[in-house]
């Protein structure tokens, strides 16, 4: 398991350097400079100089790659080009929106997939399967930020019930803050769920088809004790594997959506950061995001190679 | 297989080839310039004039609806033409070099690029070269261009472990001969399928993109700009918000569908999950 175990954070922290070069070097490719987006075409040749000087961009950029580097591992990401401000103090804030948002959205798809997946396996080729694996595909094919306007515009335009975006702060109160992130999470978990109900079918499916249980099956066990006590705990690992990645999704996916409901989270705080050209807050957020899936991958590996110890073998 | 037995794979085909119509349809006939605006005429409802309402601008909604079927299919097509003329060449490289430097290089690669979800490159070529519709193409592409690789070496060695090509290779042909004449016909159907999901994933990331405002530019017409106007309307006029959705619903469910469907027709028994961006 140790060897597997320095393979694999070799190889996270190998993608994470490449990533982070990809990222740099994208944002280096830029028409213009750093300096010159911020100023203008029309700026005096001077004022350009300085502002060049100001932001580091008279030195190598490998060097200016280096200092980034250095500062991300002791936790310094830099100053925002435009608001002045360290931008981790910038994300602190979002992240306390972006997160609970992901997590809620995840609860919600599991709960949606998990009843929805088993129950199609278990009435195969029945009406419920049908209606359910219907449901799946319309879920599939829905894009979030949409089914996020058709639950505004009913919730909030029709019913009166909600405000149409938002966010309190959590210093109001958990409630009104989990309630403004409700309607947000939902859209966010409609097709993840869908993803998730079709992987729990056909995985209960498979299961279902093996010996052990159709030895229980012989022994005369209810069915609900079969798919509950011996089929669910089999059918779960790829199922978990999936819910891992998924997470990841759910992260970047928030950034549409958080533009739906006006929620002050990360993906909102980067779209703000493009439009206003601050590429150093650009630069950190992209990689963060990116960060987060990879490590998200690479946890979902370990316990995976936890759980099969062929798997460590292999790769 | 008859129509009954797949109903996925011809409801599929009906819906993908009416939006292909819609499409093409929209490059020589639309009821009124997609971009052609008259304030006096602005949110009006469906009528006989326009068939589908106006919106802000007083522009045709069905009009704009008939060319966003022009762009969706045109970003879609493009980044899963891209994703093909990279991933096919280095899924048969990697195939052919199985556990080789060439292999490892491209799967790590493919990691690299898996660390970036399809929307936050989007999100970072944006960032760089300001909106449009080549950054969702660049992106998703580069994307496809990883998926395909890997799909394609998958379905490439359980191929190649079969005696006619190695038969093939026996009887001294070359690789790439061996690679176009056995090989190709033989994971086709495969890439039809994965081509059918990267085909909706381009169409779903054009369409968020450009809700965001960083896909198609104004006055392009775009499904996703279209829900951003009208969420900007949704106490005013909120039928607006449901077109545009409808018309991507459709699109991505036909298209859903037909993978499927072909999935089932070339192996019943194959149940995997769909990749996606």
């Amino acid at each position: 398991m140790a060897g597997f175990l320095i393979r694999r954070l070799t190889g996270l922290v190998l993608t994470l350097l490449a990533a982070s070069a990809v990222v740099f070097l994208a944002l280096e490719l830029l028409p213009g400079d750093a300096a010159q987006i911020l100023l203008g075409t029309e700026v005096r040749p001077d004022t350009l100089a300085a502002m060049r000087a100001q932001l580091g961009l008279d030195r190598p950029a490998a060097l200016r790659y280096a200092e980034w580097i250095a500062g991300l591992a002791t936790g310094d990401l830099g100053v925002s080009q435009v608001y002045h401000v360290p931008v981790w103090d910038m994300v602190r804030d979002r992240l306390a929106v972006s997160l609970p948002l992901a997590v809620l959205a995840f609860i919600l798809s599991t709960l949606l997939a998990l009843p929805f997946g088993i129950t199609a396996a278990v009435k195969r080729g029945r009406l419920a399967d049908t209606l359910i694996m219907g449901f799946a595909q319309i879920g599939l094919a829905v894009p979030n930020f949409w089914f996020g306007i058709l639950l505004i515009l009913l919730f909030a335009v029709q019913l009166g019930w909600v405000s149409a975006g938002g966010f309190p702060g959590w210093e109001g109160g958990v409630g009104p803050a989990l309630g403004a992130l409700f309607l947000p999470a939902l859209a966010l978990a409609l097709s993840e769920a869908a993803i998730l109900s079709r992987m729990v079918r056909a995985s209960m499916l498979e299961t279902l088809g093996e010996d052990y249980v159709r030895t229980a099956r012989a022994k005369g066990l209810s069915g609900s004790r079969i798919v509950v006590g011996h089929a669910l705990g089999n059918a779960m690992i790829p199922i978990a594997t999936l819910m891992g990645l998924q997470f990841a999704f759910l992260v970047a996916g928030a950034v549409i959506i958080e533009n739906v409901f006006y929620l002050p989270g990360v993906g909102r705080l980067l779209l703000q950061a493009i439009f206003e050209r601050d590429l150093v807050l650009v630069r950190n957020l992209v990689l963060m995001l990116s960060a987060f899936v990879v490590a998200l991958s690479f946890l979902v590996d370990m316990a995976y190679g936890a759980i099969d110890p062929r798997l460590r073998r292999a790769t | 297989m008859t129509g009954t037995r797949l109903p996925q794979l011809w409801i599929g085909l009906v819906v993908t080839v009416s939006v292909l119509a819609a499409a093409l349809l929209s490059l020589v006939w639309t009821p009124y310039p997609v971009d052609a605006q008259s304030i006096i005429d602005r949110l009006q409802g469906p009528g006989a004039a326009h068939w589908l309402g106006t919106d802000m601008f007083g522009r045709d909604i069905l009009s704009r609806v008939l060319g966003g079927a022009g762009t969706a299919l045109l970003v879609g097509s493009a980044a899963v033409v891209v994703g093909l003329a990279g991933g096919l060449p280095l899924g048969l490289a990697a195939a052919m070099n199985r556990d080789g430097w060439a292999d490892t290089l491209i799967a790590r690669g493919a990691d690299l690029i898996f660390a970036f979800p399809a929307l936050l490159s989007a999100v970072l070529i944006a960032a760089v070269y300001g909106p449009g519709a080549a950054n969702v193409v660049v992106a998703v592409g580069i994307f496809n261009i990883a998926v395909f690789a890997r799909v394609i070496r998958g379905a490439a060695l359980s191929v190649m472990a079969r005696p006619f090509i190695r038969a093939a290779l026996a009887l001294g042909r070359p690789w790439p001969s061996v690679a176009a004449i056995h090989l190709l016909p033989n994971i086709a159907g495969v890439i039809a399928v994965q081509g059918t999901v990267q085909f909706a994933v381009a169409i779903l990331a054009e369409a968020g993109l450009s809700y965001l405002g960083l896909g198609v530019k104004p006055p392009d017409p775009s499904w996703g700009k279209m829900l951003a106007d009208a969420q900007t309307l949704l106490y005013l006029d909120p039928k607006q918000a449901i077109i545009p959705g409808l018309a991507i619903l459709w699109a991505v469910l036909g298209l859903n569908m037909l993978g499927d469907g072909l999935r089932d027709l070339l192996d019943p028994r194959l149940r995997s999950m769909r990749a996606r961006g």
